[in-house]
């Protein structure tokens, strides 16, 4: 019931924004709508946890903890990201950069983005799941585009071609998780099916041949919405074009959404073929991303294109994480994914904020913003720091963890090679920031810097150092979650 | 349905799907190319409307239609808008020459055999050993997106990617569950439509889309 409510919510204040023309308060609807789906995850969390998996619709829809947890982190950061909606839009309108039509097709592809995100992590069934995840493609296209520039729409014909094409590769290793499961022996043609709990009791079953070609292809194919390399070009384009919420909700949530998809996947092909093969596939793109993260990082010109090879970066991580497999990896996977949805939604919601106020995304035009506009700076330098991995951030626990986790399964090796790219990354981008945010300045700009900007983010990042440091009361719903895809 | 009848139908079917998906790399006319494009989807719920009659199955039957209406109608309807709209479109651009084209069609199809031993083998029948063809289908129109530059082509190359995969899906496993279908046979025909505006918006703004052109962004 809860997991059907989860996807009313948005579904209905999408609509609302279309039939009724421009307000005000429906960008506070869709701010109530994404606290709603907070509440419910958490509410979700509960029950799993305490109950066990929740279905409905006819157990179309399907909760277990990973799910609720994503649910969490969905809510999460689609709050930070429409508390900015009512005050951008209004700003746009008032500029005259936007219509009251394109204001409310604004709210209804966010909340329709929403939807789909949520129905990829309720879907009881891996073929949904996928036309899910391709129905986001759908949604943020538009999302991308809405400045309406001549980059912004070279930006988004980008996103949705290689998007549809990299996604349509997981449609066929989808197909063949399903052939193998028609022909494993164990299901016959009227019980075989795409579910996840089915697919899992007969995942030992599956043949070897197919489900090694299945994982490869799922891997690329998924691999290209979250943004692993080598399909990850479209990722700097459109997250560097879209108005920052959309970034944000896109850096933060949607990129670990299709990483969800992969865990799922990963673990079907984990008990089928054991876990050398697909920890080989999960390790080179894991790799190949770092490196091509820490390449494009050393002579960026751009800070939101920064931002957005950083994601990169992240994913890369993730993928490692998830290479080592163990129960203890993929809680810090998961913590990962939640850190880096707050500290990177907070980045680029100031990024947004800054190229607002000072008319430019290029590193070298912004001088000293500490000086010239102290809040603003502050807020981007410590989102900064927590994305660098220092403590009490959160994100220094999940490397942490991630990286001891990786040893323990001998893979001593990639933490080293990964160490080498992180320290390239760290010098490259510490420089960048030290050119924004520090020198003397006495030109100081106006500070003003709105209450929806600052009240939010402080917030989110108090709580990504919150749960950096304490236990509570993540931990057992982190391990519960993560015993849903690893042994 | 004989047996013999009915192999000889799929294979008919079938191939004809992969004669299309060749014929666009031949044809220079977008027009033609749609033209293609339409026969294909034709062929391609006739592929699923043969499977549906031999295995008495009506998903696969809902399918087929589904199928005929956005790949044979629906799509080509939206593309011709596309061409209108955007003049430029109207001839392809090949990086490769039409002659290599082909050359390069014929030994993706020769690999699609190879890479597909695995597949037919865990299943022989008179489907799965047409799989080859769907893959080669897919492959085939990898290479118009990356070759051809017009926008036009792009999204053809990506609608024959999808058809490509849609024949595979018939033959391997006579269809995914038809949620699944019904779902992604809507994103195909969202993403054309979505494309479409994007032309239409481009166009309105600040000229064609020449994927030559789309150079400002990059690293």
């Amino acid at each position: 019931m809860l997991a059907l409510l989860a996807l009313v919510i948005p579904l209905v204040m999408g609509i609302i924004a279309l039939v009724v023309p421009w307000r005000r308060w429906i960008g506070w609807g869709s701010v109530f709508s994404s606290a709603g789906v907070l509440g419910i995850g958490i509410g979700l969390c509960i029950t799993t946890s305490s109950h066990g998996p929740v279905s409905a619709l006819h157990g179309t829809l399907r909760a277990d903890a990973l799910s609720s947890f994503m649910v969490v982190v969905i809510g999460t950061v689609s709050l930070l990201a429409t508390l900015q909606t009512p005050r951008v839009l209004s700003q746009e309108i008032a500029e005259g950069t936007t219509t009251l039509r394109h204001a409310s097709y604004y709210v209804v592809l966010m909340q329709s983005f929403i939807t789909c995100m949520l129905a990829a992590v309720l879907a009881a069934n891996l073929g949904v799941l996928w036309v899910a995840i391709e129905a986001t493609t759908i949604a943020t296209t538009f999302l991308v585009s809405h400045n309406r520039t001549k980059k912004a729409i070279e930006a988004s014909w980008k996103y949705v071609i290689l998007c549809s094409v990299g996604i349509a590769l997981a449609f066929l290793g989808t197909v063949l998780v399903y052939f193998a499961a028609l022909h494993s022996g164990a299901a016959t043609p009227h019980t075989a099916s795409l579910n996840w709990t089915s697919l899992m009791a007969i995942a030992p079953h599956l043949n070897h041949g197919v489900m090694r070609l299945a994982i490869t292809l799922l891997v690329l194919g998924y691999g290209t919405k979250v943004g692993l390399a080598p399909t990850h070009s479209w990722l700097a384009d459109a997250h560097s074009e879209a108005p920052a919420p959309v970034s944000a909700l896109m850096s933060g949530v949607l990129l670990t959404v299709a990483f969800y998809a992969l865990l799922r996947f990963k673990a079907i092909a984990d008990a089928a073929l054991g876990p050398a093969f697909p920890r080989a596939l999960f390790i080179v793109v894991g790799l190949l991303s770092l490196v091509v993260a820490a390449v494009l990082l050393i002579d960026q010109r751009d800070y939101k294109r920064m931002l957005a090879y950083s994601s990169v970066e992240h994913m890369g991580l993730l993928a490692l994480g998830a290479a080592a497999g163990s129960s203890l990896a993929i809680a810090a996977v998961l913590l990962h994914m939640l850190g880096h949805g707050l500290t990177k939604s907070t980045l680029f919601i100031s990024s947004g904020e800054i190229a607002h106020a000072e008319g430019t995304t290029e590193i070298a035009k912004v001088k000293a913003l500490l000086a010239r506009r102290p809040v603003l700076g502050a807020l981007f330098g410590c989102g900064f720091l927590a994305l660098l991995g220092f403590p009490p951030f959160s994100l220094f626990v999940s490397e942490f963890t991630m990286a001891r986790a990786e040893v323990n399964v001998g893979l001593w090796w990639v933490v080293a090679i990964s160490l080498v790219c992180l320290s390239v990354i760290f010098v490259s981008m510490t420089n960048h920031a030290r050119h924004l945010l520090l020198g003397g300045d006495s030109s100081r700009a106006a500070p003003l810097v709105a209450r929806s900007v600052v009240i939010p983010l402080v917030t989110a990042l108090a709580v990504c150092a919150f749960i950096g440091v304490s236990a509570w009361p993540l931990l057992s719903l982190l391990h519960a979650a993560a015993h849903v895809v690893a042994p | 349905m004989s047996t013999s009848f009915y192999v000889g139908a799929l294979e008919l079917t079938t191939g004809a799907v992969l004669v299309c998906a060749v014929m666009t790399l031949w044809r220079r006319q977008v027009r033609a190319i749609v033209t293609m494009l339409r026969f294909q989807g034709v062929a391609l719920a006739a592929v699923a409307g043969v499977l549906a009659w031999h295995e008495h199955d009506l998903g696969l039957a809902i399918t087929a239609a589904l199928v005929l209406g956005v790949k044979g109608v629906l799509v080509p309807w939206l593309l011709r808008r596309v061409i209108r709209l955007d003049p430029r479109s109207r001839e392809t651009a090949p990086l490769i020459n039409v002659p290599a084209s082909l050359v390069s069609a014929a030994f993706l199809i020769v690999v699609s055999y190879v890479v597909c031993s695995k597949l037919t083998a865990l299943a022989p029948s008179a489907a799965s050993r047409l799989v080859p063809i769907g893959v080669a289908t897919v492959l085939v129109g990898y290479f118009m997106l990356v070759t051809r530059r017009r926008s036009v082509s792009q999204i053809v190359g990506l609608l024959l990617v999808d058809n490509g995969i849609a024949l595979v899906t018939f033959l391997l496993t006579a269809g995914v569950p038809l949620i699944v279908e019904l779902g992604a046979t809507l994103d195909v025909l969202l993403v054309v439509v979505v494309l479409q505006v994007l032309v239409v918006n481009a166009g309105a703004r600040h000229g064609s889309i020449d994927l030559d052109e789309l150079r400002e962004l990059h690293d």
